[in-house]
């Protein structure tokens, strides 16, 4: 039987939780690292273009009014020292093409715009990189302007740049897995004091109504507080239950113990038979209310016990024993004998000493009561599979009655109208044995004496 | 028989000693522990019926003292709680046997007897007529040196017979004393257990002979 709705996984959503923020720190990470690396590289492809072309620049001279280039070597050669690229060069003197490209694009100029200009466009179908640095030559008395565009492809540069992709994208990968592991981590240490708590509870014995006092931490403590509420008023109601079983008891007995008597004294000082039949009668109807009372009761107590058992080892022998000299004396007054069997062997059984108690007392009181004075009952354990506690008598048995039902409410055999009785003697018996997996099995002897009631309980 | 009865309800406890008083014992009446106490410390009783909830206290306390205290005399508890709940409890505190409200006074008898037969108090309960040495309390008869044991009716019927030898008592009386209110017999059942123990005394010099029209009586043979 399902008795909460279980929905959800606090567990779980916080660990869903954890690793989709670590995801979009990866992501982000990732980004950072892509775009600070590629502006890095940029950066110092750019740096040395521009000091390649400065170098250039500067090797341009005047030589009595003419301009004079002589290509310094270290300028090509400074930038294959960051990559294998290709370089293209153009030197312009007053915008003719001095030396280099000559289809070699020059940066959209801007006007007052000083130092290197640095673009990128397609060019021979790769991706170039150029710069552009412009000088003023004074060449005799005219001033000659010179511009010197280097331009690089940017191979390098892209492997570079898919290097630095795949670094960053197996760092954000990692990021993430070991994020999530941790977060998995937090998110069980986070729960275990819940963990701990439901173990101290789910621990309990059924009778434990005591207030939970495990280490709780303060988000738990309204919960626990509720709990332990709940289980003080379930305590005081259980207590008050019971106090009203022993109280009613009390209240209904005592009165009837005084009728009773009073009734017996007189109907020894009586003389009329007439009067005497009355007061026996009314004896017979304060046994019969009495019994009633007593076995509603014996009834509401193992019903109130049966849903939290307190169980122990018991010898299924001694707990026959006691019961059968508890119930010898009455049984006495008819003299009828109760035969006790039982094997040498120990057989026990796990049970609530106090229903089993009852159960046997009431199948035994049973026997009597319908017992014809002068026989015997027998009583007879047996191990083996199960316990079984086999009461047979010598009476009327159950006559044309549907056994199973014998064991309902205030049921009784068909043949019992003259026996005070409330039916619910059987009731509680089977009860019983079903509280503790067992079963009551009742067979009667249609022809010739008796009945046999047995008690089946498991082996403990 | 002496017993102190320990009950606080006095309606109860006046019936009982009335019921007492007819089967031919002395009951005294104690309402509270404290009177309990006294009266002990006073007289000394074959048997105290303890009920269980009083007003100085709870009988169950008085019993561990009374047990502590190794008193021997023995106690049979009345007790009008549940069935369930604490009968087991009261036996492990010393009672000797427990009984519970209301009760059938010869189930009460039969308890005593069973507890006197127990600790073995039977000794001086032997009563003697002719040839005929009968103790209440075993069931014991001895006729003519051989001891036999009687069965639970006819040692109760020996009883009343033994309490006023020569005395005629009438089946109706005998009827009353020899089976209970929830027993539905016919007055001839009588002739069935006056029968066993006429053959059960055959050999002595004591008979039970039929008085015409009025009932039974024992008497000893001339």
């Amino acid at each position: 039987m399902k008795l909460y709705n279980a929905k959800g996984s606090i567990r779980r959503r916080l660990v869903l939780q954890l690793a989709a923020i670590a995801a979009l720190l990866s992501v982000a990470f990732f980004l950072t690292v892509r775009v600070v690396a590629e502006q890095a590289a940029t950066d110092t492809q750019d740096n040395i273009l521009a000091a390649s072309a400065t170098s250039i620049a500067d090797a341009i001279y005047s030589d009595g009014g003419e301009v004079r280039l002589e290509l310094p070597y270290s300028a090509i050669s400074m930038l294959s020292t960051i990559s294998e690229d290709r370089v293209f060069y153009r030197v312009l003197v007053n915008g003719a093409t001095v030396t280099g490209y000559d289809d070699l694009p020059l940066p959209a100029t801007r006007t007052a715009q000083r130092g290197p200009r640095f673009e990128t466009f397609s060019y021979r179908g790769d991706q170039l990189r150029s710069v552009l640095v412009s000088r003023t030559l004074s060449a005799g008395d005219r001033a000659a302007s010179v511009q010197v565009v280097v331009g690089q492809t940017r191979l390098g540069l892209a492997a570079i740049s898919s290097k630095i992709t795949s670094t960053a994208v197996a760092i954000g990968v990692a990021f993430f897995l070991v994020a999530t592991a941790l977060s998995f981590l937090a998110a069980q240490n986070a729960m275990s004091p819940l963990d701990r708590l439901a173990a101290s509870v789910a621990r309990r014995g059924p009778n434990d109504l005591r207030p939970v006092t495990a280490a709780t931490p303060t988000e738990l403590v309204p919960l626990v507080g509720g709990l332990n509420s709940f289980m003080g008023r379930l305590r005081s109601a259980l207590t008050r239950s019971e106090d009203l079983i022993t109280e009613a008891a009390h209240r209904v007995r005592t009165p009837l113990a005084t009728v009773r008597t009073q009734a017996e004294v007189i109907h020894r000082q009586m003389e009329r038979p007439a009067n005497k039949k009355a007061l026996r009668e009314m004896i017979r109807a304060v046994d019969e209310s009495s019994r009633s009372a007593g076995q509603l009761l014996d009834h509401a107590m193992v019903t109130f016990r049966s849903d939290q058992l307190e169980t122990e080892t018991l010898d299924a022998a001694d707990l026959l024993r006691d019961v059968v000299d508890r119930l010898s004396p009455t049984a006495e007054l008819k003299d009828i004998g109760i035969k006790l069997d039982v094997p040498r062997d120990t057989i026990n059984v796990q049970g609530d000493p106090i229903l089993l108690q009852n159960a046997v007392r009431n199948v035994l009181d049973n026997a009597i009561k319908y017992s014809p004075a002068d026989t015997d009952i027998e009583v007879q354990l047996t191990g083996g599979k199960s316990c079984r506690m086999a009461f047979r008598d010598q009476g009327r048995g159950f006559g044309e009655v549907d056994l199973e039902k014998l064991t309902k409410r205030f049921s009784r055999g068909s043949n019992v109208g003259d026996v005070v009785g409330s039916g619910l003697g059987l009731t509680i018996a089977d009860d019983v044995a079903t509280a503790h997996g067992g079963s009551l099995e009742i067979t009667s002897n249609t022809e010739g004496p008796g009945a046999c009631v047995t008690l089946v309980l498991p082996l403990a | 028989m002496r017993f102190l009865l320990v009950e606080d309800n006095l309606k109860l406890a006046k019936a009982l000693c009335d019921r007492f008083a007819q089967e031919g014992h002395v009951a005294d009446h104690a309402e509270t522990l404290a009177d309990a106490e006294a009266s002990i410390r006073t007289v000394a009783y074959d048997m105290i019926l303890l009920d269980i909830m009083l007003p100085d206290g709870d009988g169950r306390e008085f019993l561990r003292a009374h047990r502590s205290a190794s008193n021997p005399t023995p106690v049979i508890v009345l007790t009008a709680r549940s069935e369930v709940s604490d009968r087991v409890g009261l036996l492990d505190l010393g009672a000797d046997d427990y009984i519970t409200k209301p009760f059938d006074f010869s189930e009460l008898q039969a308890r005593v007897r069973a507890v006197m037969r127990r600790l073995g108090g039977a000794a001086n309960n032997a009563k003697t007529y002719g040839d005929v040495v009968f103790d209440s309390t075993t069931g014991e008869i001895i006729v003519a040196g051989i001891p036999e044991q009687l069965r639970n009716r006819e040692m109760r019927l020996l009883e009343v017979f033994f309490a006023s030898p020569g005395q005629i008592f009438s089946k109706s009386h005998l009827m009353d004393r020899l089976f209970s209110f929830s027993d539905d017999v016919s007055e001839n059942a009588i002739e069935v257990y006056v029968g066993r123990l006429r053959r059960k005394l055959e050999p002595s010099q004591a008979s039970i002979e039929t008085v015409r029209g009025l009932g039974y009586r024992m008497v000893l043979a001339s």
